[in-house]
């Protein structure tokens, strides 16, 4: 796939401007480039370098160490489904087992429509709500395996699924894999406190005498 | 003993501080937050003096949600003077298993978090906040961002808030999908945008090296939380709650085999397990009325408790005492149907999947276990295998564990200096169910080894084509 767009690197300054050093961006924008091309390439990756001055070899030295990202193309949905403990107690593991059978494809595998990637995941915080999964990292709460059918079908089919479905945020959509937030942070010029540099930066101004005036 | 059971009244009354607007819709907007007293605190905190927030903190012994449990207002002490600047780091990579609070906390009450971070850059000085946010927690990310903008339009976040000469931006930042960064010092690396590896230890406080190797406070979202609640109301009203050792609140999850599983606020240190799972209030007793067999006490980390530790109060020191940890409020409860062997595999697994691979005996080590209990489990275990599995723990963890707890300083839950041969405690933590899970239900193990058959694994089909 391809280095950032330009209104992609517009956000991208945006988000490196807000931290003292370039490279705690990185995150961040290996998450941007994910959102462009709904995985992380090797010429994102490259260009992520170029944008907070530092070596591709450690961009891609972060980008290994964290499950999210991903450096091959997945399916449109990414099914996170959980087994961990609160999860396997009633049912993750037989929600898993029956994912990978209706859907044809083993845990970490995209079907072959380019649909569905699903996963075997650790602990998704809903733990009261077991068992769970996310679909693009949209919550699915107290899923058995009818459930999950309908889900499904419903994904195939382009509509929302509504079935089981937490809290989604203001719309309730399901984005293409790779968008988190919809909301960005945006500080306003005339707002910002700005950076606390770790070399130049002294002591706050409001702990001189009496506090806060 | 029975006595104790036959005067006990039923729980404490239920007091609502953290989660007391979780009750509206709209929660987690501006408009809900400012017309339920929100922002109070900061307006009450910048008309006095950043020692006045810090003495009340201190006063009101708040002690950190995040696991260890060190109260707050001592950690902002242990910043080094006269190096600047320190840095405000939220931790809110939430994902010990079981866990499921400050996921709540950030979708439901983002501007309570964000007003206690600023307390707390006020109070201790901070120059900059990071809030860390889970990668999958996608909503919470959102609800954060949006409330952040909100703030920063309303003069609450900022430059010279609300007029003041109290300037600090809220930076929001997200992981992606590593259990090992809630550590605090890999959660820093991850934020210097390295790989989430924990640092080597001393010093055991990013207070006196962390971000940028300057000055950093690592607090927990709940911990945060707190804040607006015990400034605007002062130390006296907030201790009236809980015990007098963990005073106030805190939120438990408390999952698995309970009929009403849930996310509640009780007062900290008074309330039992027994109330939690078996009060009508809270869970309500074990799904179909069966027996118990097991509960973790504190996320997966934590050593199982039985049926004998019921009654130990929702407080750090007799849970550290008993042999495990409150940790990060999740409870997770297993009935008599549980297999004992399989749910300690599990735990184990997740320990194995989230090592990060920086010391040799967690990174080896969790992956052993995970190997031999998988075998024992599939029905290949072998004789010696359950020595082997003590013997691993205890190159990971050395000595009878779980260590004996300190009772100084309110760090029971942590053994300090920690009896373990790795960096940080995740290591150890696989050590807890496989300890634990032996101790208590060898024969299960036994019979898995002996017995060589049926035990079929999940993903063999067991009727159709596969056999």
């Amino acid at each position: 796939m391809a280095r950032l767009d330009p209104a992609n690197v517009a956000i991208a300054q945006e988000i490196i401007a807000r931290y003292p050093r370039p490279k705690s961006a990185l995150i961040p924008l290996l998450h941007l480039a994910q959102e462009q091309d709904g995985w992380v390439s090797d010429e994102a990756m490259v260009h992520i370098a170029e944008l907070v001055d530092c070596t591709p070899a450690e961009v891609i030295g972060t980008c290994s160490f964290y499950e999210m990202f991903k450096r091959e193309p997945v399916g449109r949905y990414l099914v996170n489904i959980c087994t961990n403990i609160a999860c396997q107690l009633l049912g993750g593991e037989e929600l898993l087992h029956h994912a990978e059978r209706t859907l044809g494809v083993r845990a970490g595998t995209t079907t072959p429509d380019g649909l569905f990637t699903i996963e075997d995941v650790e602990c998704i915080a809903a733990c009261t709500e077991a068992p769970c999964l996310t679909v693009n990292y949209r919550y699915f709460y107290k899923v058995g395996p009818a459930d999950f059918d309908a889900i499904v079908a419903d994904l195939r089919a382009g509509r929302r699924p509504t079935r089981c479905a937490a809290e989604q945020g203001e719309d309730g959509e399901i984005p293409a894999h790779g968008t988190l937030h919809r909301v960005r942070q945006s500080i306003p010029a005339d707002r910002r406190a700005g950076n606390a540099d770790p070399d130049t930066a002294g002591e706050p101004a409001w702990l001189g005498a009496g506090g806060a005036s | 003993m029975s006595e104790e059971t036959t005067v006990s009244s039923g729980p404490p009354p239920i007091v609502r501080l953290v989660t007391r607007r979780f009750e509206h819709a709209d929660s987690h907007t501006l408009d809900r937050y400012v017309a339920t007293g929100g922002y109070e605190a900061l307006r009450k905190a910048l008309a006095g003096s950043p020692e006045a927030v810090v003495d009340e903190v201190k006063s009101a012994n708040l002690l950190g949600r995040g696991g260890a449990g060190f109260p707050a207002g001592t950690k902002w002490g242990f910043t080094p003077p006269g190096v600047w600047p320190r840095y405000l780091v939220v931790n809110g990579d939430e994902s010990e298993p079981g866990t499921y609070k400050d996921r709540q906390l950030m979708e439901r009450d983002p501007h309570q978090l964000i007003e206690g971070c600023l307390l707390a850059c006020f109070a201790a000085g901070l120059s900059q906040c990071f809030l860390y946010i889970r990668g999958e927690m996608a909503l919470a990310q959102e609800r954060v961002a949006k409330a952040l903008n909100e703030a920063y339009a309303a003069g609450f976040v900022g430059r010279n808030i609300l007029g003041s000469n109290f300037s600090v931006d809220i930076v929001l930042h997200w992981g992606a999908g590593a259990y090992i960064v809630g550590e605090e010092t890999a959660l820093i690396e991850s934020l210097e945008g390295n790989r989430g590896m924990p640092r080597l230890k001393p010093p055991f406080f990013p207070a006196a090296i962390g971000l940028y190797g300057k000055p950093t406070i690592v607090n927990n979202v709940e911990t945060l939380s707190n804040l607006p609640w015990i400034v605007a109301n002062g130390a006296e009203a907030y201790k009236q709650y809980g015990s007098e050792t963990s005073p106030g609140t805190r939120m438990f999850a408390i999952s698995g085999h309970v009929k009403r599983p849930g996310v509640y606020e009780v007062q900290h240190g008074v309330t039992t397990f027994r109330d939690l799972l078996y009060s009508p209030q809270f869970c309500g007793g074990i799904r179909d009325d069966n027996r118990l067999k097991m509960f973790i006490p504190g996320g997966g980390s934590a050593p199982w408790f039985f049926e004998e530790q019921l009654d130990l109060p929702l407080e750090a020191r007799p849970v550290g005492a008993a042999g495990s940890m409150l940790g990060s409020g999740a409870i997770v409860v297993m009935d008599h149907t549980t297999d004992a062997v399989r749910a300690c595999l599990r735990v184990v697994r997740f320990y194995a999947r989230e090592s990060c691979g920086k010391c040799t005996p967690c990174r080896e080590g969790t992956n052993w276990l995970e190997t031999i209990l998988q075998r024992i489990v599939d029905g290949h275990g072998r004789p010696s295998d359950l020595e082997k599995l003590l013997d691993i723990g205890d190159n990971i963890s050395p000595g009878p564990y779980p260590a004996a707890s300190w009772d100084d300083g309110g760090l029971d839950a942590v053994p300090f200096p920690p009896r373990q041969t790795t960096i940080c405690p995740l290591g150890p933590s696989s050590v807890a169910p496989v300890v634990s899970a032996l101790r208590r239900f060898r024969p299960e193990f036994e019979a898995k080894i002996t017995k060589r058959s049926v035990n079929i694994p999940l993903h063999v089909e067991r009727e159709g084509t596969h056999v």
